[in-house]
């Protein structure tokens, strides 16, 4: 990843920023002020969720590649105090925190 | 989010459309301090996270400057972290740009969803707010508002513009303190990422639906992924989950 020193990763950077622009900036500027079916608006309200999911999955049921249910799986089983702190506290920066700290203990004991 | 679970959402999201779009010329300090504050949640997500970046950008051989400046001109948490991954493997300029193409398409799904739910502005504002679309953002500001009322421009740049400044703050502060920590694995910093994400699924899941939806995304998302299928595969599984969420929780 050299190539062009120190500009040439500064255009990749604008590359990569460009295609990332281009999905955020159209549906907004061309949907703009313009009637949404319902249906669709429903659809629409249910991709948080979806989409934090789907990301969420794979990363920790299978973090090495393959699925991986057993207590090997550290990511799998730090998750699971994350989860509960984050189902009772409702706190994001607390559910970080117990998370990363879980996650240090546990590879130092491993 | 408007918790509108199995049916009358549909009124709701149709009177929307009456009365809350005019135009607002000045922008309001009120309405920036107001968006400032709605994002302190996702600030206090993106300083640890974005300090996990920079330390994770260190490690990979990047230059602090290189570092902050993918956090200005990308600001996409997730394809940083990739992109890190795939410089450390020394990745060519093409499949970088690529990748986090793929990872960053969902955006077109937040920006579609924001749409409706801000007041009518000129296009240069659209597109000033459009720069700084992420996940958590996102679902602030889909959290903030009702379903009959609309976020004005002052709001969303006081709202977008705090949780970049707390991004790039994050990484800059990781990426100064990169060589110091050693190795980041060591202290779980890669697990923030996950930690965030499944924090932010746990406050969205307010009912049967949403559970569902998420059980089905996770499943799918899942399955693609041990087929080998890469990030395509989250968006995949977004849109059918939200597909089968859409058809399920209207029945009676």
């Amino acid at each position: 990843m050299t190539g062009g020193g120190g500009l040439g990763l500064f255009a990749v950077f604008l590359a990569m920023g460009a295609v990332t622009y281009v999905p955020r900036v159209l549906p907004l500027v061309l949907l703009a002020q313009r009637s949404l079916p319902p249906r669709v608006l429903r659809f629409l309200e249910f991709i948080p969720v979806a989409v934090l999911a789907a990301f969420v999955a794979p990363l920790v049921l299978a973090p090495a590649g393959p699925l991986d249910l057993s207590l090997g799986n550290l990511t799998l089983l730090v998750s699971m105090p994350t989860v509960a702190v984050a189902l009772k506290t409702r706190s994001l920066i607390l559910t970080v925190v117990v998370g990363v700290v879980a996650m240090m203990l546990l590879r130092l004991l491993t | 989010m408007p918790a509108c679970l199995l049916g009358p959402s549909v009124g709701e999201a149709s009177s929307g459309r009456r009365g809350f779009g005019r135009p607002h010329q000045t922008v309001s300090s009120h309405g920036v301090r107001a968006g400032a504050r709605a994002a302190l949640p996702v600030v206090l997500g993106y300083l640890p996270i974005g300090f996990a970046y920079g330390v994770l950008g260190t490690t990979a051989g990047l230059p602090v400057w290189a570092i902050v400046s993918m956090s200005v001109v990308v600001y996409a948490g997730s394809a940083q972290f990739i992109a890190v991954a795939l410089i450390s493997q020394g990745a060519s300029p093409a499949s970088l740009v690529a990748t986090t193409f793929l990872v960053n398409l969902r955006h077109l799904l937040y920006s579609s969803a924001l749409s409706p739910r801000l007041e009518r502005m000129s296009a240069g504002r659209l597109a000033w707010l459009a720069a700084e679309i992420t996940d958590e953002s996102f679902v602030m500001a889909a959290r903030a508002v009702g379903p009959q009322e609309r976020l004005g421009f002052a709001f969303m740049a006081g709202l977008n513009g705090t949780a970049q400044l707390s991004w790039l703050a994050g990484s800059a502060a990781g990426a100064l303190a990169g060589a110091l920590v050693g190795d980041p694995l060591r202290f779980g910093f890669d697990y923030a990422l996950v930690a965030m994400f499944l924090g932010l699924l746990a406050l969205q899941l307010r009912g049967r639906t949403e559970a569902f939806v998420a059980a089905m995304a996770g499943t799918v998302s899942l399955g693609l992924h041990l087929l080998g299928v890469g990030t395509v595969g989250v968006v995949a599984a977004t849109v059918v989950a939200s597909v089968f969420g859409l058809v399920w929780g209207e029945r009676p």
